[in-house]
């Protein structure tokens, strides 16, 4: 059995995968799928409705999942849908996530009034009642310096935030509390020329038909209302729709539709929507979104090919299934050390190949969309981390075949893109790049070299982890295996003083070229010193002979600390020209990581004598 | 040689030393990193990097707690000379670590040099508006200009120095002494309701100061803010006092008044830089993404002339692309007014190419080190494979 091992487990791993990238299936008669794919612009990015969807509800409640009251999953696309053309209904979804215990009692909320497992997650109608007194409290924290703000006051923050965004949403299509608004767009190339010629008889003193004329004031009045709130913009230009400068939202288009007496072509189709999806039509609502679509398909066919892409990224979600498979690897690599060290071995040093083609993919993919270099914000630099770290776990694995490689590796990618997870909770992680930033050659070379230097620093610190868990509480650490470590550390490490050196510089040519400085002791300038200095001091140190083996290790593992500082501690500073974290919850979790490097530096410091592996060698 | 001077010299080209010099310059960098939420850059990096002792405020006390970056970066420096000179020899296989070192070597020096010679300036620009000076940041100077021959001007500028020391001045070209009655770093300025006896009376008894009032501020430290000074000027002639006068860079326009025959001007102003030629703002440029507030970018186009006609050109200065001119570099550092001033940063650097240089040696120095490992390892397996 144990030759078809290796074998079994990665056609499994490939099943996995390939389940993951079936197309989506609509979950009753209504084509979502095909619905989710419709491209908006929104924060200078043309993508389609479903990344709007679950990036909305990452911001509003920290998942893409959501459940409604009677417990039935609703898919983030039905969400968007009822939210945009069904207030009442999508108002009594448990859609925003509030756990500030001060908050709700300001809005008179218990744990009874919550949903889900932790009571936690709650409905628009139920915090409808408190919106003045938490207008009234965000008032009073905008005032505070974010810094400086407490926990309660960040909360309020962040919950106001939460409903602007959810209520921008909602008027995205449909103006608040108004039940006609669909049936007058349905009669509008019938209704709107009467009304404007009644309009401009009462310009010129003729007597006006009241009633056409009040349908414009209406309609005109309404998209005010849609043009200055509405948060989608879902309307194509006419002319070079490409441009993403033309698309507006249905406000607008409303306005300009009623300047030339004719419906915007794409504002009808919303609406006809709306009114097969609030009427329950769902022959009529596949049928209405197949000829948008293929409509746009002839008009935008390269940003349509994008949309249908993302949208499917999206669904794939590769990273979630890259994540599950470094778990599985780390766990197989680690038995390998037990039992049937080759084929268990080899099984690992597949699965972790498998899992970073993947995220290899899923990086390739966000970069076409984005037509940008891998790193742009700290949710991609997690990403790119996770990747540069396990490709030189798969290199030393193949130099040395001791499994060590693909153990580092399954932590290293489990644990960097567990930290992109949570970065993905900002909202979409494709954001435009701020002026200064809008570079794709110094993104492509300071910021991937600089990169590379935190994944090799991270690396050569959980290398040496292993030696101190494995040499500490086993007996595993053999003579070979501990110089075959040591030698990769040392590898590692004059690696990672390379790229991060080389990486560090290029900033400072950077900042030369943008700023006039080469240095100018900017924080996450400081950071990346730090990083170079340290690498440098363990070599010298190595050299010197003033560290052995074991004092390598310990050094190597503070690099841990001193790269996390640099990558996120200094982002909590809220200081200098890098300062876009946003990095509130995640301090706690750089303490606790900090904390634990410190232990295990004191447990490496241990007397010799004390460590499993070498005290029976000692006796 | 001496058995003390033998020890010095092999701690000071010692491994040893370096390891702990560079610990002390992690533990400096990272002190000033976290001391910029409380000083800002400018203040960290003259109490932490140009300065040879880091000093702490404990009370009133100041305390000495730390050496300071030109104390570490000059041992850094001599150890570092020491060692080639004493320990290492110039071989093929160390020349990677040769060439590392170099490069490290100039980098120090570039950044003494920088330190020492590198000058920043401002210049703001309204649409439409030329300049053919460029202000500084931080640095203001009260300038006495007597204007009465109407083909020059006799300007006399007295910096900042004396004034915040509240010293008297005399100048032979001055037929008065400037006395310094009162000097804030940082103040701002308020008109001084006339019928209203709770105003405290102001201690300008000439130009606009009666009527305006200034009002000490503590001093900031955010990067988007500035300290503005104040002072109040007592001009004392042979016969006793002309009055006092308050100047600030506030006030827009210089005061005007006359003395024993002559005119003069009076203004306390950020220190200009005049330039042999003029810039002159064409427009200003803000694009931001569809649909948002997110910035895509800064530019300004300026026309560039000087007053020979060698030079008569339209230059577009944009994010990450600065114009270099006549040794100074001109960087589109941000805007103000609605999008109608450009806010252009100046620097003069001569030194300005000797960290390229000193990063290309060490990046050079580091590959060809890397690389002797590297193959080194792999000559190493063959064998044990074979």
């Amino acid at each position: 059995m144990k030759r078809f091992l290796p074998l079994s487990i990665l056609i499994l791993a490939i099943l996995a995968i390939a389940a993951t990238l079936l197309p989506p299936r609509n979950p009753g008669e209504y084509d979502l799928a095909a619905f989710s794919r419709l491209p908006t612009l929104v924060n200078g990015r043309i993508k389609p409705l479903d990344t709007v969807a679950r990036t909305s509800l990452l911001m509003l409640q920290g998942r893409q999942r959501i459940t409604a009251p009677n417990d039935r999953a609703i898919t983030p696309t039905e969400w968007l849908l009822d939210v945009l053309y069904r207030p009442e209904v999508a108002n009594a979804y448990p859609t925003f996530e509030i756990d500030n215990p001060d908050v709700l009692a300001l809005l008179n909320l218990t744990a009874e009034d919550g949903f889900g497992v932790g009571k936690n997650r709650f409905t628009f109608d139920k915090i409808r009642k408190g919106l003045p007194e938490l207008e009234r409290q965000s008032k009073l924290a905008d005032a505070v310096e974010s810094a400086v703000r407490t926990p309660f006051q960040k909360a309020v923050i962040q919950l106001r935030e939460a409903i602007v965004l959810y209520q921008s949403l909602q008027v995205s299509l449909l103006p608040p509390n108004d039940d006609h608004y669909l049936e007058q767009l349905a009669t509008f190339n019938a209704t709107v020329p009467a009304g404007l010629a009644a309009v401009a008889a009462q310009h010129s003193g003729k007597a006006p038909d009241m009633e056409a004329a009040k349908v414009i004031l209406s309609l005109s009045d309404t998209a005010a209302t849609l043009e200055s709130l509405g948060y989608l913009r879902v309307i194509p230009p006419q002319t070079r729709p490409t441009d993403p400068m033309g698309w507006g939202n249905a406000g607008a288009a409303l306005r300009q539709s009623l300047d030339h007496g004719k419906l915007d072509p794409a504002l009808a189709f919303y609406a006809q929507l709306g009114l097969a999806w609030r009427g329950y039509q769902p022959a009529n609502f596949n049928s209405l979104v197949h000829d948008y679509r293929a409509g746009l398909d002839r008009s935008i066919p390269s940003l349509m090919s994008k949309c249908d892409t993302e949208a499917r990224f999206n669904s794939a979600e590769p990273f979630y299934t890259s994540m599950m498979i470094y778990v599985v690897a780390f766990l197989v690599a680690v038995f390998s050390w037990l039992k049937w060290p080759d084929e268990l071995g080899r099984a690992a040093f597949r699965l972790v190949l498998l899992a970073w083609i993947l995220a290899t993919v899923g990086i390739g993919i966000r970069m076409w969309l984005e037509g940008r270099p891998p790193v742009t914000n700290l949710y991609s630099s997690a990403l790119f981390v996770g990747w540069v770290a396990v490709a030189l776990c798969l290199v030393l694995e193949r130099l040395y075949r001791n499994a060590i490689g693909s153990v580092t590796a399954g932590l290293v990618g489990f644990s960097t893109l567990l930290i992109a997870h949570h970065l993905a909770l900002g909202g979409d992680t494709l954001e435009m790049m701020r002026a200064v930033l809008d570079s794709n050659f110094w993104l492509a070379t300071h910021v991937v070299t600089v990169t590379v230097g935190y994944a090799a620093t991270f690396l050569a610190g959980f290398l040496a982890l292993l030696y101190v868990i494995r040499g500490v509480f086993t007996k595993s650490l053999d003579k070979a295996t501990a110089d075959s470590l040591a030698r990769m550390v040392y590898g590692i490490v004059c690696f990672a003083t390379l790229f991060s050196f080389v990486g560090t510089v290029l900033g400072g040519i950077w900042a030369d070229q943008s700023w006039g400085r080469f240095w100018g002791w900017d924080p996450k300038e400081n950071g990346a010193l730090i990083i170079v200095l340290w690498n440098a001091l363990i070599l010298h140190a190595r050299w010197g002979g003033l560290v052995k083996q074991r004092g390598l290790m310990n050094l190597a593992i503070f690099g841990n600390i001193v790269t996390s500082w640099s990558w996120f501690g200094v982002n909590m500073l809220g200081v200098g020209l890098h300062s876009y974290g946003f990095m509130d919850a995640a301090f706690w979790w750089l303490l606790a990581f900090v904390a634990s490097q410190v232990v295990l530096i004191l447990v490496g410091s241990l007397p010799l004598a004390k460590w499993r592996s070498f005290s029976g060698a000692a006796a | 040689m001496p058995t003390l001077l033998r020890d010095l010299r092999d701690i000071l080209v010692s491994l040893k030393l370096t390891v702990l010099l560079i610990v002390f310059s992690i533990v400096l960098i990272l002190a000033a990193t976290i001391d910029q939420v409380n000083l800002g850059i400018w203040a960290v990096q003259e109490k932490y990097f140009h300065t040879f002792v880091v000093f702490w405020k404990v009370g009133n006390v100041s305390l000495a707690v730390f050496p300071g970056g030109y104390t570490i970066g000059g041992l850094l420096l001599l150890n570092l000379l020491g060692a080639h000179f004493y320990r290492f020899k110039l071989t093929w296989r160390k020349v990677g670590i040769w060439l590392a070192h170099a490069g490290l070597i100039l980098l120090l020096v570039g950044q003494l040099l920088t330190g020492l010679w590198q000058d920043e300036f401002q210049l703001r620009l309204d649409q439409g508006q030329s300049k053919n000076y460029a202000e500084s940041y931080r640095n203001v100077e009260l300038v006495l200009t007597d204007t009465t021959d109407p083909k020059f001007d006799e300007v006399v500028a007295i910096p900042e120095k004396p004034l915040a020391r509240l010293e008297t001045v005399q100048h032979p070209k001055l037929p008065f002494r400037v006395a310094v009655k009162t000097y804030f770093p940082n103040a701002t300025l308020a008109m001084r309701g006339p019928m209203q006896p709770a105003d405290p009376s102001a201690p300008a008894t000439q130009g606009v100061g009666p009527q305006v009032l200034a009002t000490l501020q503590p001093l900031t430290y955010k990067e988007d803010e500035r300290n503005i000074p104040a002072a109040y000027i007592e001009l004392i002639g042979p016969d006793g006092s002309l009055g006092t006068w308050l100047v600030s860079p506030l006030l827009d326009e210089p005061q005007r008044f006359a003395f024993a025959g002559r005119n003069w001007k009076i203004a306390l102003r950020f220190v200009r830089s005049y330039q042999p030629y003029t810039l002159t703002l064409l427009k200003f440029s803000h694009d931001r993404y569809a649909g948002t507030d997110i910035p895509k970018n800064f530019s300004s186009r300026i026309r560039l002339t000087t007053p020979d006609g060698r030079d008569d050109r339209d230059v577009l200065i944009y994010m990450n692309n600065p114009l270099r001119y006549a040794g100074m570099t001109f960087y589109q550092a941000g805007f103000e007014n609605n999008d109608q001033t450009t806010v252009l940063q100046v620097v003069r650097n001569p030194s300005w190419l000797i960290p390229y240089i000193a990063c290309a040696l060490m990046t050079v120095g580091l590959l060809i080190q890397f690389g002797i490992h590297l193959t080194g390892f792999f000559a190493r397996r063959r064998v044990v494979a074979a």
